[in-house]
């Protein structure tokens, strides 16, 4: 975290709105239905946030990113902590991580709905089981770097085992556990959609599917935007000020002995 | 106070051999002895560290406040001092005077990072003696320090010690100086695997205690 400077604030606003241009002209060049230009797909979002289908999709979307997050996450943390702290539970289930990682979202999507049928349920597990393991591997780097120096502190000073989570483990897992969180959000929200699009009756992905049946592009790009900004949202209001505020001891302003 | 009885035989190779002795309530020991030796193994033996030494190699250990001042501060870099201070059982009461006997009054809301090495040293310090400890383990805490520093934290040290008569300290350092300023023991650890080569008071001066080392290790 040393001397990295910071970037002039423009430099955050070259790339999309240029892109959003590139794509007005493009579009306008083009002319055809299958690329709308960004006034026809502000006209969709305006008309279906208007009749409301775009707040019961997005909730509906959200709802379910939010269960299965927070699903994933308990799980992923708690596995991917004790396997980088027991090297026999570790040994135990490195395989087995290994062979959920390399499985396919598609195929446990498939799996869980055929398994358990179009419900509820199988859609949240199925995405919980193709997150846990990205957690569970992250969270595994995290315990293995733990310090051992603190811990022997921690040990000398006879810290019991809340404090110990608390005060020593949790500030050096922070680091592991926002990367978790960011690649999760992202991840999470990709398969959900995915989730919906085979079998369910709302959401993004519900509406995703319907558009494509009938090569609607401007609602596509739509709802996917959509959801793009209120994952941006999320970023803004939660991650980045939660990150902001643990680590405010390394703010390098602070430093003057 | 603290019977040690640690038997170096009982494992396959040992950094610690036989040691036998006592720590007893107002012994100021100064634990000297070549680099590598094994003199911050025993330290961290007596604060059961040391997964090696079994702790019946310990008599009185479990009614044993101990506090153990590390080569490096080992404060948590996310914790204010006062916070640092708590998490070890400080009463919030007690952190500044606890602060302000290691000469770090007003740095109660500092974070360690901010703190120069010794400054961080004396923090560290605080928190040894927020445990009210009956027995005080210092590794080497005068190394890389300057003379002058090294000279204020001894002088403090050796105040806290006095003002503490019944505190113990088990203090590991090269310089035999430190042994004249601080101690009224002296060890020196020395062998493979290691022992108490020599246990006895400290004499009023280096020259003495340099003396009496010579004729015990030819090599010194």
């Amino acid at each position: 975290m040393t001397g990295r400077g910071y970037a002039p604030v423009w430099c955050y606003w070259v790339v999309l709105p240029g892109l959003v241009v590139l794509w007005f002209l493009v579009a306008m060049a083009l002319d055809s239905s299958l690329l709308p230009t960004p006034l026809a797909v502000g006209r969709t979002l305006y008309a279906e946030a208007a009749n409301g289908e775009l707040w019961l999709n997005l909730g509906a979307t959200l709802a379910r990113v939010a269960v299965a997050f927070v699903i994933a996450m308990g799980l992923g943390v708690t596995i991917g902590v004790v396997m980088g702290r027991s090297e026999t539970t570790n040994a135990l289930l490195d395989p087995l991580l290994l062979l959920m990682l390399n499985l396919p979202a598609l195929v446990t999507i498939i799996l869980m709905y055929v398994w358990f049928g179009l419900i509820e349920s199988a859609a949240v597990l199925a995405v919980v089981i193709n997150k846990v393991p990205n957690v569970a591997v992250t969270l595994r780097e995290g315990a293995r770097s733990l310090d051992p120096k603190l811990e022997a502190m921690a040990t000398a000073y006879r810290l019991n085992r809340w404090q110990r989570t608390r005060e020593v483990w949790l500030p050096q897992l922070f680091p592991y556990l926002m990367a978790a969180m960011r690649g999760g959000l992202a991840l999470i929200w990709k398969i959900v959609l995915v989730v919906e699009l085979l079998g369910r009756s709302n959401g993004v992905g519900f509406k995703l599917n319907l558009a494509f049946q009938v090569f609607d592009v401007a609602t596509i790009l739509a709802y996917s935007l959509a959801f793009v900004a209120v994952v941006q949202v999320i970023e803004l209001v939660l991650l980045q000020p939660l990150e902001r505020r643990a680590s405010r001891w390394r703010r390098p302003e602070l430093a003057h002995a | 106070m603290l019977e040690l009885r640690i038997k170096g035989r009982d494992f396959e190779r040992p950094v610690l051999g036989d040691i036998f002795t006592q720590i007893r309530r107002g012994d100021r020991i100064c634990l000297l002895g070549p680099s590598g030796i094994g003199k911050t193994t025993l330290l961290n033996a007596i604060a059961g560290l040391d997964r090696h030494t079994p702790a019946t190699a310990f008599r009185g250990r479990e009614s044993l406040r101990l506090g153990y001042l590390f080569q490096e501060h080992r404060l948590l870099p996310w914790r204010t001092l006062g916070q640092n201070l708590a998490i070890v059982g400080a009463a919030p009461k007690d952190i500044d005077r606890l602060l302000e006997s290691v000469s770090l009054t007003g740095y109660k809301h500092h974070f360690p990072d901010q703190l120069s090495l010794g400054m961080a040293r004396r923090a560290a310090l605080a928190r040894c003696l927020a445990v009210k400890p009956d027995l005080l383990l210092l590794d080497e805490p005068f190394a890389s320090l300057d003379p002058v520093r090294a000279g204020e934290l001894r002088t403090l040290i050796s105040g806290l010690l006095d003002a503490h008569p019944h505190m113990g300290m088990l203090c590991v350092t090269h310089d035999a100086s430190d042994a004249t300023a601080l101690a009224n023991r002296l060890w020196y650890l020395d062998g493979h695997p290691a022992h108490l080569q020599w246990d006895a008071p400290v004499a009023s001066d280096v020259e003495t205690i340099v003396q009496s080392l010579r004729t015990s290790m030819p090599l010194l």
